[in-house]
C-alpha cells in the first residue's frame, strides 16, 4: 500500500478505505435499561463499483468493551459436593464484545486472517496471567470464557447486522447487552475486499449509568464509610417508620 | 416493574422483591426473629451475586431489629448491660468475619462457604427446634404437664470465673461465655449476612438461662448494632451493600412484620416452633441440594484484582 504514495504508480485506482460515525459519543443507561440495539453507520470511500456491484465488499463492526482481568473457575466434585477448584487468570479481556457483519465470518475471509487481526469473538486473543500453565489448561479456560461471555449475552455475534444502504454507505446494528459494562467502548470497523483485509476504522463511545444509578454507584465506591452510615441511618428511619404506621400493639 | 439495582448492576422486578420482603416479614413478625437467614438465601436463589445479599441482607436485619427493639424497649423487656457485654464480642467477631469474606472471596469459595454455613447451621438448629417441638406437642396432647427446668439448676457455664451480674436479667454469671456468644454471632453476622437470632434466643434460654421475656428485646438490641457495624465494614471494604435492594426488601418487611406479629398471636408457641423448624429445614435442604446436584455450567467468571 506503501506504493500508493509514489508518484509513478498515480494512475492506480485509489485505495479503498472505511470511516463510520457514531451519532452520540456517550450512552447513559438507565435503571429500565434491558438490552439495546446500537446503530452505527460507516461509509466506504474510493470504492470500486464493479467489486460493490459484485458484492465482494464485506464489512465487520465491533464494539469492544473495556479490557479487564477476568478469573475463570472450574467447579469439580470432591466428596460429592461442588467446588471450584482450578482456575486460570486472564488479563484484558474485553467486558463485552459485540459484533455485527454482513455475511457469516467464515463466509468472508480466511480463518488465519481472523486470528491475525485478534478479531471475532473465536478468534480474540486472551493473554493468561500464567503463561507457564500447560496449553490443553489455557485452552479450555479461553473455551470456557467465551462460552460463559456469550451465554450472558456479553459476546454476540450478528450475522446481517451489517446492510449496505448504497454503494458507499452501510449501516451496522450491535447489541448491547442488559449487563454491559460502564466506561469507554471502542468501535471498529473491519473493510474486506474479495477476502482480504483492506483497511480499518474505530471510533470511541463511553457507556455510563445515568443519573440516580450512577450516583449512588459513585457515592458506594468514593465514599463508602459515608453510603455505609447512609445505609444504616435509612434502615433505622425505615424500621421506625413501619413500627409507626403499621403498629398493632 | 424493573429497577436497575446500582450496585449489584442487575435489573430486578420491584415486586418480587417487595414480596419476598413482605413474605420475610410476615414470618419474622410471626416467630420474632429477624428473618436474614430466609432474605439472603432467597435473595442469592434470585440471582443476586451472594456477597452483595450477605451484605445488603446485614443492612435489612437493622430495619426489622430496630423495629423489633423499640418496641421491646418500650414494655421495659431489654437488658442493656447484657446486650452491650454481647455487643463487645460482636464487634470482634464481626471483624474477623469480615476478613474471612474477603479472604474467601479472593480464593474463590466464598459462595461454598455460604451454602455450607447455611445447610450446617440452619440443618442444626432446625433439627433441633423440630424435635423439641414435637415432643412438646405430643406431651400436651397426652395432656402431661410440661416439664420445666428448675430455676435453681446450674450447668457448667455458670462455674466459669469472671462473673458480673445482669440485674435486668436476675443473672449473675461469667462474662467468658457471653462474650463467646456475642463473637460467634458477629462472626455469622458478616458471613451470613444474618443477624443471628434464631442462634441468639436459644442460647440465652437454654445456656445462660436469662429469663425468656428479656431474651428477644436482648437479642434484638445488640442484632442492631453487629449487623449495623456488619453493614459499615461491607460497604467500605467490599462495596456490596445495595441501598436500593435493601430497601425495597425493608419496605416489604416492616409492613409483613406487624400482620405476622398478629398472626402469630393465634397459634400456640409449640405449633409455631415445629413450623418454624420446617421452614429452616426447608430452606437447609434447598441449599444442600445446589451443593450436591451436577451445576449446568461447571465454569463460572470473576473479575480478578478484587480489593
Amino acid at each position: 500500500m506503501l506504493f500508493a504514495l509514489s508518484p509513478a504508480t498515480a494512475q492506480t485506482p485509489p485505495v479503498e478505505s472505511i470511516q463510520i460515525g457514531l451519532s452520540t459519543d456517550a450512552i447513559s443507561i438507565t435503571a429500565s435499561f434491558s438490552g439495546a440495539d446500537l446503530t452505527i453507520f460507516g461509509s466506504l470511500e474510493n470504492p470500486d463499483p464493479l467489486v460493490a456491484r459484485q458484492g465482494r465488499y464485506d464489512v465487520v463492526v465491533v464494539l469492544e468493551g473495556p479490557p479487564r482481568p477476568v478469573v475463570v473457575r472450574r467447579k469439580d466434585r470432591v466428596l460429592g459436593v461442588w467446588i471450584n477448584l482450578e482456575s486460570e487468570t486472564f488479563e484484558n479481556v474485553p467486558v463485552s464484545y459485540s459484533v455485527a457483519t454482513t455475511r457469516p465470518l467464515q463466509d468472508i475471509a480466511e480463518p488465519a486472517k481472523y486470528k491475525q487481526l485478534s478479531l471475532g469473538a473465536q478468534n480474540l486473543y486472551m493473554k493468561p496471567a500464567d503463561e507457564t500453565d500447560s496449553p490443553a489448561t489455557i485452552e479450555e479456560f479461553t473455551a470456557a470464557l467465551r462460552d460463559r461471555k456469550a451465554a450472558t449475552g456479553l459476546y454476540s455475534e450478528n450475522v446481517g447486522g451489517v446492510q449496505f444502504l448504497s454503494q458507499n454507505l452501510f449501516r451496522a446494528t450491535v447489541r448491547l447487552a442488559p449487563n454491559v459494562p460502564v466506561g469507554t467502548h471502542k468501535a471498529r470497523a473491519f473493510l474486506f475486499k474479495s477476502g482480504m483485509f483492506v483497511k480499518e476504522s474505530s471510533a470511541q463511545l463511553e457507556i455510563r449509568k445515568s443519573g440516580f444509578e450512577q450516583s449512588i454507584f459513585r457515592v458506594a465506591h468514593d465514599y463508602s464509610f459515608l453510603y455505609g452510615v447512609f445505609a444504616i441511618s435509612l434502615a433505622m428511619l425505615t424500621g421506625w417508620l413501619g413500627r409507626l404506621i403499621f403498629r398493632k400493639d | 416493574m424493573g429497577i436497575y439495582l446500582p450496585i449489584a448492576e442487575i435489573s430486578v422486578n420491584v415486586f418480587v422483591l417487595l414480596a419476598m420482603g413482605a413474605a420475610v416479614g410476615f414470618l419474622s413478625g410471626m416467630f420474632g426473629v429477624g428473618g436474614g437467614f430466609l432474605i439472603t438465601p432467597l435473595l442469592i436463589f434470585y440471582n443476586i451475586p451472594p456477597a452483595i445479599a450477605v451484605a445488603t441482607g446485614a443492612n435489612q436485619v437493622i430495619a426489622s431489629s430496630f423495629s423489633g427493639a423499640l418496641s421491646h424497649f418500650k414494655r421495659g423487656t431489654l437488658d442493656f448491660k447484657l446486650g452491650g457485654v454481647l455487643l463487645a464480642g460482636g464487634i470482634v467477631g464481626s471483624t474477623a468475619g469480615i476478613f474471612v469474606f474477603a479472604l474467601l472471596r479472593r480464593l474463590g469459595q466464598l459462595d461454598l462457604f455460604i451454602s455450607l454455613l447455611y445447610v450446617v447451621l440452619l440443618g442444626t438448629v432446625g433439627g433441633l427446634m423440630l424435635v423439641e417441638s414435637v415432643n412438646a406437642l405430643r406431651a400436651s396432647r397426652s395432656g402431661a404437664a410440661p416439664v420445666l427446668k428448675k430455676s435453681g439448676q446450674h450447668n457448667w457455664i455458670h462455674r466459669l470465673p469472671f462473673k458480673m451480674r445482669f440485674r435486668a436479667s436476675k443473672l449473675f454469671v461469667s462474662v467468658i461465655p457471653v462474650l463467646g456468644l456475642g463473637v460467634g454471632i458477629g462472626f455469622l453476622s458478616s458471613i451470613m449476612g444474618v443477624g443471628g437470632g434464631f442462634i441468639m434466643v436459644p442460647a440465652l434460654i437454654y445456656l445462660l438461662k436469662v429469663p425468656t421475656n428479656v431474651v428477644i428485646g436482648t437479642s434484638l438490641f445488640q442484632i442492631i448494632f453487629t449487623s449495623a457495624y456488619t453493614t459499615l465494614v461491607h460497604a467500605t471494604t467490599n462495596q456490596t451493600v445495595d441501598v436500593i435492594l435493601a430497601f425495597l426488601l425493608m419496605a416489604g418487611g416492616v409492613a409483613g412484620a406487624q400482620y405476622g406479629a398478629k398472626a402469630g398471636q393465634r397459634l400456640r408457641g409449640e405449633q409455631l416452633r415445629a413450623l418454624l423448624a420446617m421452614l429452616v429445614l426447608a430452606v437447609a435442604i434447598r441449599l444442600a441440594v445446589d451443593l450436591f446436584v451436577t451445576p449446568p455450567n461447571l465454569y463460572s467468571l470473576t473479575a480478578a484484582g478484587l480489593n
